[in-house]
C-alpha cells in the first residue's frame, strides 16, 4: 500500500520565502551600517535559535546549555582568525565541525538522560564554560581573561561596506541552512526525531534507532549554535569568555521561546527581540529608576511569555493564518 | 597528613551547605518531579534578607531565624503564584519558568543591593572555649548546625501529621487526595521548607565565599552533583552525597593540578558522570518507565 502526502513544497511557502528572501537583500541599503550590523547579530542569533528550535523544538531534548556551543564556535573561529590567520570564511565550516562533534560527544551521555537530566547536565555545562575558558593551560591559545582580537572580514565585493558585506554573508549563511533545516525536518528523518519527541517508547519500537537520532540531533544542533557563534566573532570582532556566561544560553532560550521553539522563521523574530529589546528594556530602566533591570524585566517576561503564548510569534502567525483559512472556507 | 585532615574537615563543613541545598532540590524533585534551577538564587536572596537584617542592627542569629521564616513564606508563595499555572504544563515550560525566576531574582539581588562583594558575618563566635589547627570555628559550627537542621526535617516528616501528609503527596497524589489530603497546599509547603533550608545554606555559606548576587552559582551546582550522587530520590542520599562531593572538591583542589581553577568543570564531570554510569544515583530507586 501506497500513501499519498501532500507535497511540502507549496506555491505560497515557495512565494513567502521568495518575497522574504528579496526583503532582506534591500534591507543594507535602506538602512545605516550600524543598523545592518545590529540585523547582521540579529541572524546570527536567529542561526543559534534554529539549533536549538531542531533540538528542542523537534526533537524533544532540552538544552538550557547552548552557549557552550556558541562559545566552541567562537573560540575555533577566533583561534585560527588570531594564531593561524586564516581566511575568516574557512574557519566556518571547521567551527561547524569542531562544535559538531563536542556536541555529539555531549550528546552521548544525553542517550542515557531523560529530559529533565539532559538539561541539568547542559545547564552545568554552561556555568563551567567561562571558567573553562579562562584556564591557565589554555591561556596561550585562548587569551585567558582578556580573550581574542580579530580583524572584520574584508568587503567581498567592491561598493559595499565591511558591514554591508557581512550581512549578505550571514543572510546567505542563514537562509542555506533554514532550508537545511526545513529539508531535514520533512524527510523522513525529520518525521522520525518528531516521532522520538512525542513517544519515544513507541518510536523505538517502530524501529527507530533513538540512541543514534538523538545523539546526532544533538551533534547537529550544537552545529548550527557553533556556526552562529564563528559569525558573531566576525561581527563583534572580539570573543572574551565571559560574553559566554550562562546568561547567553538564557538569552538563546528566551529568543527561542519569543519566536516560536516549533518553527523555522520564527527564530527571526527570537533573533530580533535578542538584539533589540535589551537595549530598549536597558533604556526604560535607566529613565525611571523604579523600573527593575533589564535581565529582571527579561526574565519576567519570559515567564508571561510561557503562560499566555507558549507558541512564539510564528506560532501565532500560523494559528492566526489557519484561523483566517476556515473562516474564508466557510 | 594534617594538611589531609585539614582539608577533609573543611570540606565536610562546605559538603554539609552542599547537602542543604541538595535537600532542598530533591525536596521538589520528589514532590513534582522537577529540578530548581532557582534554587541557588532563592538562595542567595535570602542571605541578602539576613545581611538587610543585620545591617539594620538585628543580631545575627534573630536575622538568621527571621531570614529563614521569609524564606519558607516566599517560597509558599511563589508555588502558588508562579509555579502553579505550569503544574502540568510540558516539562519545557517548567524548566523555562525556573530560568525566568533565576533571572530575576539575580537582577534584582543587583539591583537592591548592588554587585558588590560584601562581607557577611559568621553566626557563630571566633572563641568556642577549645582551639583547633585543624578546623575553624565557622567550619564547627556549620556542620553542627546543618546536622541539626537535617535532624529536624527528618522528624518533621517521620513524627508528624502534616509531614506524613507531604509524603503522602509526593509519593501517589491522586490517592493522597482521595484520604483528604490537599496535595497543592502540600506542595506549596514543600516549595516553602526547600526555601528555607536553601536559606540555610546560602546563610553558612555567605562568610564563606563573600556575599554578591552569582555566589549561589557553583554552590548549586555542587548541590546539584550531590543530590544526583546520592540520588534524586533519596533525600539521606542527597545529604550524604553533598557531603562526598565537598570532600571531594576540597581534595581535587589540592591534589590534581588545575583543580583549584577548575572547580565548576569538576562539577560538571561528577554530575555527567553519575548521569552516565549510575543514574539513580548510589541510593536512589531505578524508576522503569512504561508506555
Amino acid at each position: 500500500m501506497t500513501v499519498t502526502r501532500p507535497n511540502p513544497v507549496t506555491p505560497q511557502l515557495l512565494a513567502g520565502f521568495g518575497v522574504a528572501v528579496v526583503f532582506a537583500a534591500i534591507v543594507p541599503h535602506l538602512v545605516s551600517d550600524f543598523t545592518s550590523f545590529q540585523f547582521t547579530q540579529a541572524m546570527a542569533y536567529g542561526i543559534a535559535l534554529l539549533g536549538l528550535n531542531i533540538l528542542t523544538g523537534y526533537n524533544g531534548q532540552f538544552s538550557i546549555g547552548h552557549s557552550a556551543f556558541y562559545a566552541v564556535g567562537a573560540y575555533t573561529a577566533a583561534i585560527l582568525l588570531y594564531h593561524f590567520e586564516w581566511n575568516h570564511y574557512a574557519t566556518l565550516p571547521v567551527a561547524a565541525l569542531v562544535a559538531f562533534v563536542v556536541g555529539f560527544l555531549f550528546g552521548l551521555p544525553a542517550l542515557r538522560l531523560e529530559g529533565l537530566y539532559l538539561a541539568l547536565a547542559t545547564f552545568a555545562f554552561a556555568v563551567a564554560t567561562p571558567q573553562l575558558l579562562k584556564f591557565d593551560a589554555f591561556e596561550h591559545w585562548t587569551g585567558g581573561v582578556q580573550g581574542l582580537f580579530v580583524p572584520k572580514p574584508e568587503p567581498l565585493i567592491e561598493g559595499l561596506s565591511a558591514d554591508q558585506s557581512l550581512y549578505y554573508v550571514t543572510l546567505a549563511v542563514m537562509v542555506l541552512l533554514m532550508a537545511v533545516a526545513w529539508c531535514l525536518l520533512h524527510s523522513r528523518s525529520g518525521r522520525a526525531m518528531m516521532a522520538i519527541r512525542d513517544n519515544p517508547i513507541a518510536a523505538s519500537t517502530m524501529g527507530i534507532n533513538t540512541a543514534l537520532y538523538k545523539t546526532t540531533v544533538f551533534g547537529i544542533s550544537a552545529m548550527y549554535t557553533g556556526i552562529a557563534g564563528a559569525l558573531s566573532v566576525f561581527v563583534t570582532e572580539f570573543v572574551a569568555p565571559d560574553a559566554f556566561n550562562f546568561f547567553l544560553a538564557v538569552n538563546l532560550l528566551i529568543g527561542s521561546v519569543v519566536g516560536g521553539i516549533v518553527s523555522i522563521p520564527g527564530v527571526i523574530f527570537g533573533g530580533l527581540f535578542l538584539v533589540f529589546v535589551p537595549n530598549f528594556a536597558q533604556d526604560i530602566s535607566r529613565a525611571y529608576p523604579f523600573v527593575p533591570p533589564p535581565w529582571a524585566i527579561f526574565g519576567i517576561f519570559l515567564i508571561l511569555a510561557i503562560y499566555f503564548v507558549p507558541f512564539g510569534v510564528w506560532g501565532a502567525v500560523e494559528r492566526a493564518f489557519a484561523w483566517w483559512k476556515r473562516k474564508s472556507a466557510a | 597528613m594534617d594538611l589531609f585532615l585539614q582539608l577533609t574537615l573543611a570540606g565536610l563543613a562546605i559538603g554539609s551547605i552542599y547537602s542543604c541545598v541538595a535537600l532542598a532540590v530533591v525536596m521538589i524533585y520528589q514532590a513534582t518531579d522537577h529540578f530548581n534551577f532557582a534554587q541557588g538564587e532563592m538562595a542567595m536572596f535570602s542571605t541578602y534578607v539576613a545581611w538587610t537584617l543585620v545591617g539594620l542592627g538585628a543580631p545575627v542569629w534573630l536575622a538568621f531565624l527571621l531570614a529563614v521564616g521569609i524564606s519558607f513564606l516566599a517560597g509558599v508563595v511563589i508555588e502558588r503564584v508562579i509555579v502553579k499555572p505550569v503544574e502540568n504544563a510540558p516539562v519545557l515550560n517548567q524548566i523555562i519558568v525556573f530560568i525566568g525566576l533565576l533571572v530575576i531574582f539575580n537582577s534584582v539581588a543587583g539591583w537592591i543591593w548592588e554587585f558588590t562583594i560584601k562581607p557577611f558575618p559568621s553566626l557563630f563566635p571566633e572563641d568556642l572555649g577549645f582551639k583547633s589547627t585543624l578546623i575553624g570555628p565557622h567550619h564547627i559550627g556549620v556542620i553542627a548546625l546543618t546536622l541539626g537542621v537535617l535532624a529536624l526535617v527528618f522528624a518533621f516528616f517521620r513524627f508528624t501529621r502534616v509531614g506524613l501528609a507531604m509524603r503522602a503527596a509526593a509519593a501517589n497524589p491522586d490517592s493522597a487526595r482521595l484520604v483528604g489530603v490537599s496535595v497543592g497546599w502540600m506542595l506549596a509547603l514543600g516549595w516553602g521548607l526547600a526555601a528555607s533550608i536553601g536559606a540555610v545554606g546560602g546563610i553558612l555559606v555567605a562568610p564563606i565565599v563573600f556575599l554578591e548576587p552569582n555566589m549561589m552559582a557553583g554552590v548549586l551546582l555542587y548541590g546539584f552533583a550531590g543530590a544526583l550522587l546520592g540520588g534524586v530520590s533519596s533525600p539521606g542520599g542527597a545529604v550524604l552525597g553533598g557531603l562526598v562531593v565537598g570532600v571531594l572538591e576540597n581534595w581535587v583542589g589540592q591534589y590534581v593540578p588545575g583543580g583549584s581553577e577548575l572547580k565548576l568543570t569538576f562539577a560538571l564531570i561528577l554530575i555527567v558522570g553519575v548521569l552516565v554510569f549510575k543514574p539513580a544515583g548510589l541510593f536512589g530507586r531505578v524508576v522503569v518507565r512504561r508506555v
